[in-house]
C-alpha cells in the first residue's frame, strides 16, 4: 500500500529574557546547579509568581512574525503532575487561552520550493528544573537553575509530510526566533527541542492514522533520522497488518532508534485550570503595534531583497538567511568588498566549509567579517589573484594578522602588474625553455592554447604567485606568436 | 495592661504610662501563665519579642515612634516569619523555618509592632473549628468545653483570653469572621485584592485574604492603615489608594441603608442568634439607619460552590509538599512513588486529605465542567447578587455564623461542620470586603453581628461598625479567666 506521511511538532523555543517568567532570578546557563533558583523558583510556601513582562513581549513578536492573530484575551493556566524537578507540583502553562493564535510559517525545500506550514498557536509556559542521574549511584540530583525560564512552545498543525519538511520547518522557526532575538536557538544548550508527533496512513485518507510522539529531540539532525526511524517503524507494522499504539516515544542518537517511553494507558490527566495566582493577560491594539514597531527584518523579507537588490540566486540567498547572524555576517563582509556576488561565494564556499570542518558556528568565527571583507576588497581591486587570497584566508584564520593588508605586506603577496616586471619575467622563461618553444612552434594552433599554461605556470613560480595570471597570459601569447 | 485595647495601648506607650518592654513582657507572663489550658500558640517568640520592644522604646525616645510602635500582635501560623517556624498548623511544615516574611508581617514590622508569636489554626486553614490542627484543638476562653471557631482560632482565643491585643488572621471562607463571632472579638475580611498575599501560605488562593483581628473596629482600622495596598509581589493585589482608616470612623449613621438578606435569616440558624442580630439592627435603627429586607437568590449555591472551587485551588497549591525539597519527609522511602504517597499520607491531616480528594476530583477530565466549570458560573451570579444588594442598600447585616460556639468534636460529620460557614463563604466568592462585631451573649457564648459591604468598602464597614461599638458594650464583655 501506498502511505502517506503526517508530521506535526511542538518546538520549545527558550526564552532570551534575563530573568525567569515568574521570578527575578537569573536565567544565564552553565551557573553551579541550584544558584539561580529563588523562593518562588523552589515552590516555597506562600511564594506568589509574577508575570516578567519582556516574555510577554518576545511572545508577541514571534506571533506578529508569523501573521499569527494576537488575541487580547490569554490567561495562565496550571498543568498538574507530580515529579521532583516540578517545584510547585504543577507547572505554569496556557492551555485554553494561548497568547499566540492561529498564524502561518514559510518553509524552502531542498528543489527551492516553498510551502507554508500553517502554525495552530504558541503559548508561554515555565520550564521545569533538571533531574540528574550520573554522578548519583542509587539516587536522583535535582537542579532548579532551569526551573521558571520562560518557554515558548510553537504548535504546528500536522502539515509536514517528510523527514526534509519538518527539518526545513524547525530551521525555519529557528531563523525566526533568532532574527526576532528572542532566543539563541542553541539547541545543543536546551534552548530549542522539540516533540514530533508522526503518523501513517493509507494515501487519499483523510482520516489521520494513530501517531506516536518522539519528546525533546535536540538537533536538525536528529529530527530527520527520528522521523526517518519512526516512518520505516512504523510503516513495517503496518504492512505486516499490525496496528501502531498510540505511545510517547524517546530518540535516542547513539543508537538512532527510538524506543516507547510511556503508552496513553499511563498518561497523566493534567488537571489544567486557570492559575488563580495571576490574572488574565490583557493586550489591546496599541500595545501590539508597539510590539510590531519593533520587529527587525524578518528572514522571508531579507531573502526577498537579497535576490532584488543585491541580485543574488534564490539559492544563496536562502542559503545566507538561514540564520540572523550568518545574514549579518555576509551583509558586513558584502558592505566591506562592495561585491556582493564575490562576498555570497567566500561566505558560503571558504568560511562555512572551514567552520563546518572545525564544528564552529557563525558566531565563533575566527575571521571577522571586517577582516573578510577586508580580504575580499583587495581581490576586487586586484590588488592580489585568488591563489593569494586562499593564503590570506588560511593565514587570517591562523591569526596570523589583523587584516588582510597586514598579511599581504608580510608575505609579499601583492600581485604584480608592472608590465616592465611581467615581460622581463615573460622573457626569461622563453629563454630558459627552448625545448617547449620549439613544441609551441611546431604545434598546430588549436593545442598552442593549452601548451601556453606551462609558460604561464613557469611565470608565476618565478614571481612566487604574484604575477597577474590574465596579464602574463596576454603577454605570453604575443611574444611567443611573434616567435611563430 | 492585658484588658486595653490597641488604641489604649498606643496612647499609654505615648504619655510613657508603660514602656513596650514592660507590656510585652507582661503578655508573655500572661500567655505562659494561661495558654496552656488555651492551645492558641504553636510558636512564642519571647525572646525576639523582647528586642523588638526595646528597639521600639529607643525609637521612642528619640522621638521617631509611629502610631503602632511597640504594640504587641501575633500572627496566625499561616504568615511567613523570617526565621521562625511557620507550619500551617500541618506536622507537613512542623520543620518549615520561613526564610522570608509576609508583606503584611514585613510592613506591620516596619511599623514598629512588637510579634509575640504564631497562633494556632486548622491545617492549611481547613475547618470551621481549630480541631484541625497537628498542634491539637484551641479552646474557646469564654468555655474550654467549646471550640473557638476556625480556621483562625487561635488568633481569636489569644485576643479574646488578653494574651495580646490584636492579632492576624486570614480568611477563606469565614476563617476571620466565625471565629471573631465565636470567641467575641471584632475581626475584618477586607476585600480581596487589598491585602497582599504574599508569604501567606495559599489554601485556595483566590479566596484567602488575610485581615486583622482586635477587640474592636478601631483597633481593626489602626491594623489596616499599615497592612493595606498594593504589593507588585501579588499580581493579585490591587493598585488603588489606601484611605486612613481611622479617620470618619465617628461619622454619624444618619440615613444609613441596611439591607438583611432573607435567605440569611431562615431555616438553621439558631433562634437565639437571630434575636440578638435583630436586637442590634434595632440599635441601628435607633442610630438613625434604615432597614430594608433584600434578597441574595443564590445564596444556597455558596457552598457547594465554595467546596469545589477551594479543594480544586487547594489540590494544585498543596502539591508542592511532597518531600522533596522542604518540610516533612517520610523514613526511608524506597523509591520515588513511595517517597510521594507516604509523605503525603503521613504529613496531611484527614480534613486536609479529603479536600485534596475532591479538589484531584472536580478537575479531573470528565468532571471538569460539571463541577469547577459550573461553581465558576455560580460564582459570578453570587457576584452579582452582592452588586445588586448594593445597588439599593450601603451595608448588609445578619448573623456571622449559624450558632454560637459548639462543644468540642461535637460536628464529626464534615457536611455538619461546611455549614458552619453558610453565611460567611459567598462574601468570599465575591470579593467583598465583611466585618463580625460582638453583638450579645447566650448562655455566656457570643454573637457575632456581621456587616458586609461593596468592594473596597472596608473603611465604611469600620465607620459602622466602631458608632455601634460607641453605643454598646458587647465589645467589652471579656471571659472570665482564673487569674
Amino acid at each position: 500500500m501506498q502511505w502517506e506521511v503526517v508530521i506535526g511538532l511542538e518546538v520549545h523555543v527558550q526564552l532570551s529574557t534575563c530573568s525567569k517568567i515568574f521570578s527575578g532570578a537569573s536565567t544565564a546557563f552553565g551557573a553551579e546547579p541550584n544558584t539561580q533558583a529563588c523562593g518562588i523558583d523552589l515552590g516555597l510556601p506562600g511564594t506568589l509568581p509574577v508575570l516578567n513582562e519582556n516574555a510577554v513581549a518576545m511572545a508577541v513578536r514571534f506571533g506578529l512574525a508569523i501573521n499569527a492573530e494576537i488575541p487580547e484575551y490569554s490567561v495562565f493556566e496550571r498543568k498538574n503532575y507530580f515529579y521532583p524537578d516540578l517545584p510547585k507540583g504543577y507547572q505554569t502553562s496556557q492551555m485554553a487561552h494561548p497568547v499566540v493564535g492561529r498564524g502561518e510559517v514559510d518553509i524552502t525545500l531542498g528543489d527551492g520550493t516553498v510551502k507554508t506550514v500553517r502554525i495552530h498557536h504558541a503559548h508561554l509556559e515555565e520550564d521545569a528544573g533538571k533531574s540528574l542521574h550520573e554522578d548519583y549511584s542509587g539516587m536522583t540530583g535535582i537542579d532548579l537553575n532551569r526551573a521558571g525560564t520562560p518557554l515558548l512552545e510553537i504548535v504546528s498543525e500536522p502539515d509536514m509530510h517528510s523527514a526534509e519538511e519538518a527539518s526545513a520547518y524547525i530551521r525555519a522557526i529557528h531563523a525566526i526566533v533568532t532574527y526576532l532575538g528572542i532566543s539563541d536557538g542553541n539547541m545543543a544548550e536546551g534552548s530549542m527541542r522539540c516533540d514530533v508527533n508522526v503518523s501513517l496512513r493509507p494515501k487519499g485518507q483523510e482520516k489521520l492514522g494513530t501517531r506516536a510522539e518522539i519528546k525533546n529531540v535536540n538537533s536538525f539532525r536528529f529530527v530527520e533520522r527520528a522521523i526517518a526511524y519512526e516512518i520505516e517503524r512504523q510503516s513495517e507494522i503496518l504492512e505486516e497488518g499490525g496496528v501502531v499504539v498510540q505511545e510517547t516515544r524517546l530518540y535516542n542518537p547513539d543508537l538512532d532508534e527510538t524506543r516507547s517511553m510511556r503508552t496513553k494507558e499511563e498518561a497523566n490527566d493534567y488537571r489544567y485550570f486557570p492559575c488563580p495566582d495571576l490574572l488574565p493577560l490583557m493586550l489591546d491594539e496599541a500595545y501590539v503595534e508597539h510590539q510590531r514597531s519593533l520587529l527587525p527584518e524578518l528572514p522571508s523579507e531579507k531573502r526577498q531583497r537579497f535576490v532584488d537588490a543585491l541580485g543574488l540566486s534564490t539559492y544563496d540567498a536562502d542559503v545566507l538567511t538561514g540564520s540572523r547572524p550568518l545574514a549579518e555576517y555576509f551583509e558586513a563582509v558584502q558592505q566591506h568588498c562592495g561585491d556582493a556576488k564575490l562576498a555570497a561565494n567566500w561566505v558560503q564556499g571558504d568560511l562555512l566549509g572551514r567552520l563546518n570542518r572545525d564544528g564552529l558556528d557563525i558566531t565563533e568565527s575566527p575571521v571577522s567579517a571586517e577582516q573578510l571583507g577586508g580580504l575580499l576588497m583587495r581581490l576586487a581591486d586586484d590588488t592580489i589573484n585568488g591563489k593569494a587570497a586562499k593564503q590570506v584566508f588560511a593565514d587570517l584564520w591562523e591569526c596570523k594578522g589583523e587584516t588582510a593588508d597586514e598579511i599581504i605586506d608580510a608575505r609579499g603577496l601583492k600581485q604584480v602588474t608592472d608590465t616592465g616586471a611581467i615581460e622581463s619575467l615573460c622573457d626569461q622563461v622563453i629563454t630558459d625553455n627552448p625545448v617547449q618553444v620549439t613544441q609551441y612552434r611546431e604545434a598546430t594552433e588549436d593545442k598552442r592554447g593549452k601548451m601556453i599554461g606551462f609558460f604561464v605556470g613557469q611565470v608565476m613560480k618565478a614571481s612566487r604567485g604574484t604575477a597577474n595570471p590574465p596579464q602574463v597570459n596576454a603577454m605570453l601569447k604575443e611574444k611567443l606568436d611573434a616567435l611563430l | 495592661m492585658h484588658d486595653k485595647t490597641l488604641a489604649e495601648l498606643a496612647r499609654g506607650l505615648a504619655a510613657g504610662d508603660f514602656s513596650s518592654r514592660e507590656l510585652t513582657s507582661s503578655l508573655l507572663e500572661r500567655i505562659k501563665r494561661h495558654d496552656p489550658a488555651l492551645n492558641s500558640f504553636i510558636t512564642v517568640t519571647g525572646e525576639q519579642a523582647i528586642k523588638e520592644a526595646e528597639a521600639a522604646d529607643a525609637l521612642r525616645h528619640k522621638g521617631e515612634a509611629g502610631i503602632l510602635s511597640g504594640l504587641p500582635l501575633a500572627y496566625k501560623d499561616i504568615f511567613c516569619t523570617e526565621g521562625v517556624r511557620t507550619s500551617a498548623g500541618s506536622k507537613m511544615l512542623d520543620n518549615f523555618i520561613a526564610p522570608y516574611n509576609a508583606t503584611v508581617v514585613e510592613k506591620l514590622r516596619h511599623a514598629g509592632t512588637v510579634s509575640l508569636g504564631k497562633t494556632n489554626m486548622d491545617e492549611f486553614a481547613m475547618g470551621s473549628s481549630n480541631e484541625n490542627s497537628y498542634y491539637g484543638p484551641v479552646k474557646n476562653p469564654w468555655n474550654p468545653t467549646l471550640v473557638p471557631g476556625g480556621s483562625s482560632g487561635g488568633s481569636a482565643a489569644a485576643v479574646a483570653a488578653g494574651l495580646v491585643p490584636a492579632a492576624l488572621g486570614t480568611d477563606t471562607g469565614g476563617s476571620i469572621r466565625q471565629p471573631a463571632a465565636f470567641c467575641g472579638i471584632t475581626g475584618l475580611k477586607p476585600t480581596y485584592g487589598r491585602v497582599s498575599r504574599y508569604g501567606m501560605i495559599a489554601y485556595a488562593s483566590s479566596l484567602d485574604q488575610a485581615g486583622p483581628m482586635a477587640r474592636t473596629a478601631e483597633d481593626c482600622a489602626m491594623l489596616m492603615n499599615a497592612m493595606a495596598g498594593h504589593d507588585a509581589r501579588d499580581s493579585t493585589s490591587v493598585s488603588r489608594n489606601v484611605p486612613d482608616y481611622t479617620q470618619g470612623l465617628d461619622k454619624p449613621l444618619n440615613g444609613l441603608k441596611i439591607g438583611l438578606p432573607v435567605e440569611y435569616f431562615g431555616e438553621g440558624l439558631a433562634p437565639e442568634v437571630e434575636t440578638a442580630v435583630r436586637e442590634a439592627v434595632r440599635v441601628y435603627e435607633s442610630l438613625g439607619a434604615q432597614v430594608i429586607d433584600v434578597s441574595l437568590p443564590h445564596t444556597s449555591m455558596a457552598i457547594p460552590a465554595y467546596y469545589v472551587i477551594a479543594p480544586a485551588e487547594a489540590s494544585a497549591n498543596l502539591s508542592r509538599y511532597d518531600g522533596v525539597r522542604f518540610g516533612y519527609r517520610c523514613e526511608d522511602p524506597v523509591d520515588l512513588e513511595d517517597l510521594y504517597k507516604r509523605t503525603r499520607a503521613e504529613g496531611f491531616g484527614d480534613e486536609v486529605k479529603r479536600r485534596i480528594l475532591i479538589g484531584t476530583h472536580t478537575l479531573s477530565e470528565g468532571f471538569f465542567d460539571a463541577y469547577y466549570r459550573k461553581a465558576q458560573q455560580i460564582r459570578r451570579l453570587i457576584r452579582q447578587d452582592f452588586l445588586d444588594a448594593f445597588a439599593r442598600v450601603d451595608v448588609l447585616m445578619g448573623p456571622a455564623a449559624p450558632t454560637t460556639a459548639f462543644e468540642l468534636g461535637s460536628r464529626a460529620d464534615p457536611v455538619q461542620m461546611y455549614l458552619q460557614d453558610i453565611y460567611t463563604i459567598a462574601i468570599n466568592l465575591a470579593g467583598i470586603p465583611g466585618i463580625s462585631v460582638p453583638a450579645g451573649l447566650v448562655d455566656n457564648r457570643p454573637v457575632g453581628l456581621q456587616i458586609l459591604g461593596p468592594h473596597f468598602g472596608e473603611a465604611h464597614l469600620l465607620n459602622v461598625a466602631h458608632v455601634y461599638q460607641q453605643a454598646t458594650d458587647w465589645h467589652q464583655r471579656r471571659p472570665e479567666i482564673k487569674e
